[in-house]
């Protein structure tokens, strides 16, 4: 029980900073433009695609480094030439706009490396077990995306709170006119946070294309469970979007880990159910199985009853 | 008869036509439509037109005339759907027996009773928390279709028989051309039901929240009953639309109910134009062309499609329709002729531009994803080899020449185009 534990605490804490790469740009994006963008996952599959391709020529080392950039340009470029433009259609075209550039950058990623899974491996200097435990392996290459994952919440941390380009941009989003008539350029400011932000999801999925695959659907995988992340932590908010990656990928990993089903609570009870009967799959309900709907279930129940999420201070 | 009456006459029958005109030709269209296109896969695109254009429909309820962004719509369609499916079943059961005609009804009450428990939480506020409470509804609902296999079936979903129910004046549904002019008078009443209720002073209401829901408050109406009441109408034309869906495949799977068919229902109301109650039965026609026709033609068609919506969000957010209306004005004042020379000198580059960008990104595709070996392709009848320079070249040209003469020509179009908008002399001087 106890290595089961320890084990599902550390894969929770691998993915909930994964997650909060993502969820920290994303958070961002949306306090400075207020508008959620629904495309910020699949700059984190373009990071993965752009890196795997560097990796076949360079190696992995490069692609971690010039992948992210790549991704952040391309970023810079869609807010500048894309977003901005339709910003004078308002928020809902702006949000459409997001969602309709998620469709096509799948398409897009389908159309130049094709349908099937890369062959997107972690380089062969990180692949040993770090330690053994009970019996079980911890891969260094886990231990590596978390000393990656810690050392980017720590440097936006210090950027966003101790430099003035921290300062600027925490200007620029709270009172963006004010920020202007003080003769800072805030449009470009807008551009750089959000390529920033892009290049950010890019770095993630730079280091989960190897752990959790290169696919065409791997956006779509995380896209979601993203936006349940800045919405169950407070939109707009950083520290919320810390803590709900956490509670998100713990909650992920423990579900999975913890085999039990609505038939063993029934039993513990000593009530018997039919196995015909149109609710038999309540009765086999199962925690692993339903483990993907938790966050979803944590969502609607979290704008249901405190609108702002956990740390948030507005609704929208 | 006197004068006056025959004047009276005169302007009630053109007021009648005026009202009737557009449903009368409907009734038409949709009657004669199977005479022009009577082929087994015209039959098909009919009714999956017929079925979308209701869904697309019911979706402009929420975000045209409502201002709600959905990014789940489709769970109201999908259930219906699963519901008149497990109907079909108990029809061929003798469990519950009625003509499979009516079964889209019990469709549309289980997306208007979702619609109900959903939309008493969601309907508070619109904007993004409205849609991101979708958007966890609708990823809810799909995976719980995975989890729960008694009434969802599965990966596999669940399949029925239509012609299995008792038969209504000799038709027992066992044609596509049958089920054609099922949806089609399903479509017709649907259609007219949502454009009424669109003219009702709910209707009217739901644009007034849509525009100001803070002052609607401030006049004595709850912002809140009134999203609420668009809501459920809502979900009821779209459970409709699922159970017609039902029918016309006999076999409903989590496909339908999941974000993918939440996006293509955004897609399609989108490039049609959500500000006009004909929109999205543009968008639905054109998307269902793009979705059976196209992908005969290339296995990019989604590609293309991505690249329509994106560039209609961009720069027409009106709208497939909003571009025609953008011409009423100068139709009104007899102007269209002063634009069909700078259309015409505008047109036909751009078309060689986007003949080139189409033709090197099939040609690239063909590259990437042909046999080894085979490097012949053919695009549009034109066979040619993509391993030598030639086809690269005529490409080339073509986006050059294409894109140069396109640039250039379009000073002339908009100067027509402002010399066919510009206000008519009598009214210059007026109050203006």
């Amino acid at each position: 029980m106890f290595e089961l534990i320890f084990f599902s605490l550390l894969n929770g804490i691998v993915t909930g900073l994964l997650l909060f790469m993502l969820a920290s740009g994303l958070t961002l994006i949306f306090s400075m433009m207020g508008v959620l963008n629904f495309a910020h996952a699949s700059f984190y599959m373009l990071g993965a695609y752009v890196a795997y391709t560097i990796s076949l020529y360079l190696g992995f080392w490069v692609g971690l480094i010039v992948a992210p950039l790549v991704v952040g340009v391309l970023g810079a470029v869609v807010e500048r030439y894309g977003l901005r433009h339709v910003h004078r259609w308002g928020h809902v075209a702006e949000l459409i706009f997001t969602f309709g550039l998620a469709f096509l950058i799948e398409e897009i990623v389908q159309f130049i490396w094709g349908k099937d899974t890369k062959a997107y491996h972690e380089p062969e200097i990180l692949q040993f077990p770090l330690f053994t435990f009970f019996g079980q392996n911890f891969p260094a290459y886990k231990a590596f995306m978390l000393l990656i994952s810690i050392g980017i919440f720590i440097a936006l941390l210090l950027v966003l709170t101790r430099s003035r380009i921290g300062l600027i941009i925490q200007a620029a989003i709270t009172r963006p006119n004010m920020t202007a008539m003080l003769g800072h350029n805030v449009p470009l400011v807008f551009m750089g946070v959000f390529g920033m932000g892009c290049a950010l999801a890019g770095l993630a999925g730079v280091i989960a294309g190897p752990a959790l695959g290169t696919f065409p659907g791997m956006a779509v995988v995380l896209g979601s469970i993203v936006f349940v992340i800045v919405v169950v932590g407070g939109l707009g908010s950083l520290g919320g979007a810390f803590i709900a990656s956490l509670l998100i990928g713990l909650l992920q990993t423990f579900a999975i880990a913890l085999d039990y089903s609505v038939s063993d609570i029934l039993v513990a009870f000593n009530i018997t159910t039919d196995a015909e009967s149109a609710f038999r799959d309540l009765w086999t309900l199962s925690l692993p199985q339903i483990a993907p709907i938790l966050p979803y279930l944590l969502l609607v129940l979290i704008l249901i009853f405190r609108p702002t999420g956990l740390f948030g201070k507005r609704e929208s | 008869m006197s004068d006056i009456a025959k004047v009276q006459n005169a302007v009630m029958s053109a007021s009648f036509l005026k009202r009737f005109g557009p449903w009368l030709l409907l009734a038409l269209g949709l009657i004669v439509l199977p005479f022009f296109f009577s082929s087994n896969i015209a039959v098909y695109t009919m009714n999956l037109m017929g079925i979308f254009i209701i869904f697309a429909l019911s979706y402009n309820m929420l975000l045209g005339q409502g201002g709600m962004l959905s990014f789940g719509h489709a769970v109201y369609f999908g259930l219906g759907g699963f519901m008149s499916v497990h109907f079909m079943n108990y029809i061929e059961a003798d469990i519950f027996v009625v003509p499979v005609v009516i079964v889209p009804i019990f469709g549309g009450l289980i997306g208007l009773l979702f619609a109900v428990i959903v939309g008493s939480f969601s309907t508070r506020r619109a904007g993004t928390v409205f849609a991101m409470i979708s958007l966890g509804i609708g990823e809810l609902i799909a995976s719980c279709s995975l989890i729960f296999v008694a009434f969802f079936g599965g990966e596999e979903g669940i399949s029925a028989d239509r012609t299995m129910g008792p038969e209504v004046m000799g038709v027992d549904f066992a044609q596509d051309i049958e089920v054609y002019y099922l949806i089609a008078v399903w479509a017709f009443i649907t259609i007219a039901l949502m454009y009424l209720f669109s003219r009702t002073p709910m209707g009217r209401m739901a644009n007034a929240v849509r525009d100001n829901d803070e002052r609607i408050e401030f006049i004595g109406y709850s912002q809140r009953k009134v999203r609420f009441i668009s809501f459920c109408a809502s979900g009821f034309f779209a459970g409709i639309a699922g159970g017609l869906f039902a029918i016309n495949f006999e076999i409903v799977t989590e496909e339908n109910l999941n974000a993918l068919t939440s996006g293509v229902v955004l897609l399609m109301a989108y490039i049609g134009g959500v500000g006009f109650f004909v929109g999205p039965i543009v968008g639905a026609v054109v998307f269902t062309l793009l979705q059976t026709l196209l992908s005969n033609y290339t296995e990019i068609w989604q590609l293309y499609v991505g690249v329509l919506f994106v560039s209609t969000v961009m720069y027409a957010p009106q709208g497939l329709t909003g571009l025609i209306a953008m011409h009423i004005p100068a139709f009104k004042m007899k102007r269209l002729r002063v634009l069909a020379v700078p259309y015409v000198r505008a047109g036909i580059p751009t078309l060689l531009l986007l003949a080139g960008i189409s033709g090197f990104l099939e040609t690239i595709h063909h590259v990437r994803s042909a046999a080894v070996g085979e490097t012949t392709m053919s695009l549009l009848g034109i066979e040619f080899d993509t391993h030598t320079i030639m086809p690269w070249i005529i490409i080339a040209v073509l986006v050059v020449v294409g894109g140069y003469l396109t640039k250039t020509q379009m000073p002339q179009l908009r100067e027509a185009w402002d010399e066919a908008n510009a206000p008519l002399k009598s009214d210059e001087g007026g109050a203006s």
